[in-house]
């Protein structure tokens, strides 16, 4: 007579290492990308710390690597970012609210839903030539800080919307119910409810989003921002450059030095991208702690 | 007082005629007729899914947020039909207050928990005031009148019930709808909450959703049973319980189904 248990146990010492194997692999996985970031800091850090020194912050850029600052990229970035963010957070939490708590379903809701999902993965490059188009052109506004920002809004905007409406639709709806039953209208219940539970997530989204703005450098291209720019822009028709565009006029050069100017425009590229990560976590952080349901 | 003895005939407050609720096609309230007394309390008792929360619903226009639903027959507060077209559902909820199965109260202090509805529906008066005597209604003063700013999340599940029930009378609503409001509580707590309908009702007009049939025996004037979206029997809670004059009242009461 056979042991019934037998058949079962003979293939366990082969699953096992199988399980094993898959654990390493998924550990290499991990690491590849960890391990490669961790080299390309470090050669980035190596090459650019000798270059981050005060007047570096200060100077304009200069033919002579001495000399040369990221002042003027450093403010157009501001520029443009402040700028981003004040068309952008507007009319992205507003199309979010519209969708999210007015909009019933109908056939044209779908089909605006539809296509800003789309718009999220269009590339930079296509809201360039918008923009070059429609504000550089057709709306004369030249190259301009302003028509940077308004092509950089028009390009993070489908990614504020997506962000906004999740954190709109994490707030539980019992919430809205309990407000609409109080007799509150549908913009006191958004108001004083909807959009203070929702806020967090909402603020998380749009640093993320305008954290991709400024890395991005394509359209910023298309709409010819200026690759040499020895001031800083004073109000929003002034011309300017932006600190991608200065690293990318750097690399380019062929003295060895403005390798190093690079990497230190790197640096303070990376420094501002990881200051607004951080500060999103840390909204999302408090908030968590302060709103359980 | 006697509880539940044979309740004094009052003044209709909210009825229905020929009341008929449909999600989509299917009717989940059907030809729905009663008449529900002022400073009363009736429950709506039945199996689940014979649509009582949605005839519940259906009195403060809650039903409104459901999609695909249409509502057909009256329903009349104080002869005024609810759905007619010049009505503002918003005035209608303002005046016909809801406490919901589960508590769900804002994510903010106790005091501005109690105190919103009033201030956005035009509130002159004092709001301290309001907030103390509104928790005082809810006989949840003493337990929080230390800890106002504190949020009405951190409050346990049968205060936040009744933090509810505070935010729902300080607008003075004739009415206040209850849609089983004692299921996600502890026996402690649904006590307490029972103990307080029988206050309330001095003030305030209540009609309660629930499927525990002794919730419904012991604080009811009036009871109706639905089975299956439609009203089966409705009568004095005592009648109901001791001598139903339907077979399958007399079922589920006393536990053959449901």
């Amino acid at each position: 007579m056979t042991n019934a248990t037998a058949p079962l146990g003979r293939n366990l010492p082969v699953r096992r290492r199988l399980g094993d194997l898959f654990h390493i692999v998924f550990l290499i996985a991990t690491f590849t990308g960890v391990v490669l970031l961790a080299v390309l800091l470090a050669d980035v850090t190596q090459n650019g710390i000798p270059w981050l020194h005060g007047s570096f912050f200060t100077n304009f850029p200069s033919r002579f690597p001495e000399q040369a600052g990221i002042r003027a990229a450093l403010w157009g970035t501001i520029w443009l970012i402040g700028l981003t963010a004040l068309f952008s957070i507007p009319v992205g939490v507003g199309a979010a609210i519209y969708l999210e708590e007015y909009a019933g379903r109908s056939w044209l809701n779908t089909l605006i839903e539809i296509n800003i999902a789309n718009l999220a993965g269009t590339p930079s490059i296509v809201y360039g030539i918008l923009g070059l188009a429609m504000f550089v052109r057709w709306m004369a506004l030249g190259r301009s800080v302003l028509a940077g920002a308004l092509t950089m809004t028009l390009l993070i905007l489908p990614v504020t919307i997506i962000a906004s409406r999740e954190a709109l639709r994490a707030v539980p709806n019992s919430i809205r119910l309990a407000a609409f039953a109080l007799g509150a209208t549908k913009w006191q219940t958004v108001r004083a409810h909807v959009l203070p539970a929702a806020l967090p997530g909402i603020m998380t989204g749009i640093i993320l989003a305008l954290s991709r703005a400024i890395g991005e450098t394509a359209p910023l291209i298309m709409i010819g921002a200026l690759t040499f720019v020895a001031f800083t822009p004073a109000g929003p028709m002034d011309e300017f450059t932006a600190l991608p565009i200065q690293i990318f006029n750097w690399a380019s050069r062929p003295q060895r030095e403005f390798y190093g100017l690079a990497a230190a425009g790197i640096l303070v590229l990376l420094g501002v991208l990881l200051t607004m990560n951080a500060a999103a976590i840390w909204i999302r952080h408090r908030s968590q702690r302060s709103m359980r349901w | 007082m006697v509880r539940n003895g044979a309740p004094v005939a009052s003044e209709t407050i909210l009825s229905c005629r020929n009341l008929t609720v449909r999600y989509g096609s299917v009717a989940a309230v059907q030809d729905i007729s009663l008449n529900i007394p002022e400073h009363q309390i009736t429950a709506i008792i039945g199996p689940s899914g014979c649509g009582k929360s949605t005839l519940l619903r259906a009195f403060n226009r809650m039903n409104d947020f459901i999609q695909n639903v249409s509502t057909e027959g009256q329903a009349l507060y104080r002869g005024e039909d609810l759905y007619a077209s010049d009505i503002d559902p918003v005035e209608v909820r303002r005046r016909i207050g809801m406490v919901f199965q589960k508590p769900n109260p804002f994510p903010k202090s106790v005091f501005r928990n109690v105190a919103w509805a009033a201030s956005i529906n035009g509130f002159r008066g004092n709001l301290n005031e309001l907030v103390e005597t509104s928790l005082r209604k809810a006989a949840l003063w003493d337990e929080v009148k230390d800890k106002l700013d504190q949020s009405g999340l951190a409050l346990s599940g049968g205060q936040q019930q009744r933090l509810c029930i505070a935010r729902a009378i300080a607008l003075e609503p004739d009415l206040i709808l209850m849609d089983e409001p004692c299921s996600a509580l502890d026996p402690a707590s649904t006590a307490r909450i029972e103990d307080l309908l029988f206050e309330l009702k001095e003030r305030y007009t209540i009609v309660i959703v629930t499927h525990n049939m002794q919730q419904a025996a012991r604080v009811s004037d009036w009871t109706a049973f639905l089975s299956q979206g439609r009203l089966v029997e409705f009568g004095a809670t005592q009648a109901i319980f001791t001598r139903p004059s339907k077979r399958e009242t007399e079922d589920y009461v006393t536990g053959k189904f449901g």
